[in-house]
């Protein structure tokens, strides 16, 4: 592969890294005892991909009991209660055990040393603390699952959670509390080696996109978590000692919890779409042979996004007793947070203006992420708008507008990531045609689960029901039939990607000639991830457009 | 050992020299710390939401902890970081002896802060202000305002307690470096980790200098 050293763009350091091959990261220690005491950083994200991807088919069990019983309008497949406790599951899953870890845990530590050019984290014990403890944290939410099940909804609203539930609910906030610390660790870590380890020349306007996302991304895991955690503590004394911090029986206030419990919970929606725009940013350019259209406000926009974040919790609760006055500021403040999600759109799309479009899988995937996140955000200002809200709050529509955002925005974009940088990480090149197919049918199966949820939503169908009027039942059998089309599409990569791993060919060091640092090294790279320290020359996404 | 001795301890291989591991270390204590103030947070969002609704009934809360011995207590915790500036001065003097020495002052002053937060614990104890089954404060009757009582002493322990903790865990880091720092690197940590722990320990420090005016002074003084 000529093109990869050619297009070798941004490392001038004189060496050919394809000449002298060190062993790589995944030759040597084959015990599982190495693996998991190992610090390098490749490797503890191949165990957090085992282990996310294992809670995201599990999370996924649940939504399909969830959309079976639905197919119906009658509840006759599982009791209100084991519904109750199935959507709890599933939302708990899905939150904290695949979406928060996804696209840092896995791609992010495999990437962000090699991106900045780096041998390894700042802490590399402490990332592998971080990834014991979401395995701990894992483990307890499991237990309590199994145990009997949790049925407050993720949100653990009080005094639902505090006072009336009968399950397990302590233990499943312990879990999350334990969960939330790996992630303020990883957060960290981040944090510090962005800052410390960039190689010579790498000034902070020559980072990919997917570093700086990812650098957002960590400061809310550092500032939004502690508060949840803090939160869920207090949740859990009030429910031990019935004293009244939440519920106003006993002189408490369920609106002091959703603040809150918002204030984390509405940046950590950020926490799983920020990374999924960065992942986008790396794979459009690439596919599309162009510099990535204004970069620098890309960066802007990455922090801004992290910024307003913060600001907008209140709009959880425009119907549940807060002031209409702060309505309205977290009203225009919900609005702010279109326009720098809205440049990032726009640039994605001009990105691609007159650039030479090749329609490789992982670019499906990410164009996939572009539309899915549009539609998402636009009816996410449907439901910033106060009188809208009225209308809207707690029914499908808002279901409908999340799952835009969480799995059509960031499960497309870590499966694309994941198709990106798979012979990277894996040395092998899957099969580009299943590649495509499984992008196809995911990308139709998620809009025929998920539209028609806009349409119940809007015709007035509440959430968290396990029956409803027969007249719902079309959209309900629609929206069923989508998730077995998505069950099917998420289950092809597990097969093709797997099969790769065996069979596939091997991959040169830069399959895409891609621009960026992690392809200068290896596919696999070597523990210490490059042969000669690098040292950075050009500017990012230095893309040039191939002549037709 | 002699002052001259100019042994660091071991460079990890993703640092380019000690001057960035040092660095690193010393940015990664800030972003925790900045990660441990809004743990803290709730707890004070609480607080202004009893201040807001329970004015009254936090003012005679307030009344019922023991002023003499939180400002004793105060005067005990700002003498123990003065201890621990000087060991990280020292330190930096690569005179490990002496940082050791304070080290052991800092630590000796946290346990007595331990001790005496005890002392008062076990005191409202014993005057049924632990909130639960057993809450009967000896001045207030009508519901709303045990309530705010309750309330208030909910955050107390909540918030004395969550410091509490995180002063054991200074004493410990305080009591490991005073017995590591004998090793001379690599065996023994660098001069760099007691500016480390003096900022984690500054911290809980700061943190205390916060709840002493919320929880002993604040809401007392006039009716």
């Amino acid at each position: 592969m000529t093109s990869a050293q050619n297009d070798a763009s941004i490392v001038d350091d004189g060496t050919q890294p394809h000449e002298r091959r060190d062993p790589s990261y995944l030759v040597g220690g084959y015990r599982l005892i190495d693996w998991l005491t190992t610090r390098d950083h490749k490797r503890i994200a191949v165990l957090y991909s085992i282990s996310i991807t294992f809670f995201f088919f599990l999370g996924g069990v649940a939504a399909a009991l969830i959309r079976l019983e639905l197919a119906t309008p009658q509840g006759d497949l599982v009791s209100d209660d084991t519904y109750n406790k199935l959507f709890t599951a599933h939302g708990i899953i899905m939150v904290w055990l695949f979406l928060i870890p996804s696209i840092p845990a896995v791609l992010g530590n495999f990437l962000m040393p090699l991106m900045i050019g780096a041998r390894d984290l700042a802490f590399p014990r402490l990332n592998l603390a971080s990834w014991y403890l979401y395995m701990l944290g894992g483990a307890i939410v499991l237990w309590a699952l199994l145990a009997g099940g949790v049925d407050t909804g993720w949100t653990f609203y009080t005094p639902f959670s505090t006072m009336f539930s009968n399950s397990h609910v302590v233990a499943a906030l312990f879990g999350v509390l334990v969960l939330g610390f790996s992630s303020i660790l990883t957060g960290l870590n981040f944090i510090v080696s962005v800052h410390t380890l960039r190689a010579p020349g790498l000034g902070w306007f020559r980072l990919p996109l997917f570093v700086w996302a990812n650098y957002a991304t960590s400061l809310i895991l550092v500032l939004a978590t502690p508060v949840l955690a803090m939160t869920l503590v207090l949740v859990a004394i009030e429910r031990l000692f019935q004293v009244g911090i939440f519920d106003p029986a006993l002189g408490g206030d369920p609106l002091l919890f959703q603040h809150l419990f918002w204030f984390y919970s509405h940046p950590a929606v950020y926490i799983m779409v920020l990374p999924a725009m960065g992942v986008a940013s790396e794979i459009i350019p690439c596919f599309a042979r162009r510099p990535v259209f204004g970069y620098r406000f890309m960066a802007y926009a990455i922090l801004a996004i992290a910024v307003i974040g913060f600001l907008v919790w209140g709009h959880h609760m425009f119907v549940s007793g807060q002031s209409m006055y702060a309505g309205m500021v977290f009203s225009l403040l919900s609005f702010l947070v279109a326009i720098p999600s809205a440049i990032k759109v726009f640039n994605w799309t001009a990105t691609l203006y007159k650039g030479s479009i090749r329609f490789s899988a992982p670019m499906l995937y990410a164009l996939g992420f572009v539309g899915l996140f549009t539609i998402g955000g636009l009816t996410g200002l449907f439901l910033a708008a106060l009188a809208l809200d009225v209308h809207l709050s707690d029914t499908y529509f808002v279901v409908a507008h999340f799952h835009y955002i969480m799995v059509g925005g960031s499960v497309m974009a870590y499966l694309g990531g994941i198709h990106f940088w798979w012979p990277k990480v894996t040395g092998r090149m899957y099969s580009e045609t299943w590649g495509k197919i499984a992008a196809i049918v995911i990308f139709a199966g998620f809009n025929l689960t998920f539209f028609p949820q806009y349409l119940l939503g809007y015709a007035g169908m509440p959430r968290r029901y396990h029956s409803y009027p027969p007249e719902f039942q079309l959209l309900h059998v629609l929206s069923s039939a989508g998730a077995v089309t998505l069950a099917v599409g998420y289950l092809l990569p597990l097969g093709y990607l797997a099969w790769s791993l065996r069979h596939g060919a091997r991959a040169p060091a830069n399959p895409w000639r891609a621009t960026g640092l992690e392809w200068q090294t290896d596919s696999p790279p070597p523990e210490h991830n490059f042969a000669t320290p690098p040292v950075v020359v050009r500017e990012p996404y230095d893309y040039t457009p191939e002549s037709p | 050992m002699s002052p001259h001795d100019t042994s660091l301890p071991p460079l990890e291989p993703q640092f380019g020299s000690h001057a960035q591991q040092d660095f690193a270390r010393s940015f990664g204590m800030w972003v925790f710390l900045s990660s441990e103030l809004l743990f803290f947070g709730p707890l004070l969002f609480g607080y202004l939401y009893l201040r807001m609704h329970h004015p009254a009934a936090t003012g005679m809360a307030s009344r019922h902890t023991d002023m003499l011995l939180g400002t004793v207590n105060t005067a005990v915790l700002l003498t123990s970081s003065f201890c621990m500036a000087l060991a990280g001065h020292a330190a930096q003097e690569n005179e490990r002896r002496r940082a050791a020495r304070l080290l052991a002052l800092t630590a000796l002053l946290g346990v007595a802060f331990l001790a005496i937060k005890g002392y008062e614990w076990h005191q409202e104890f014993g005057e049924h202000l632990f909130p639960g089954a057993g809450f009967r404060p000896d001045d207030a009757t009508d519901p709303a305002t045990v309530h705010g009582i309750e309330l208030f002493f909910l955050l107390y322990f909540a918030a004395t307690g969550l410091h509490a903790l995180h002063l054991l865990i200074g004493v410990s880091a305080c009591v490991w470096l005073m017995l590591v720092l004998r090793h001379a690197p690599p065996r023994g940590p660098g001069n760099e980790a007691v500016d480390v722990a003096g900022l984690y320990w500054h911290f809980v420090d700061v943190v205390w200098i916060v709840l002493y005016p919320l929880l002993y002074l604040t809401a007392r003084s006039g009716g």
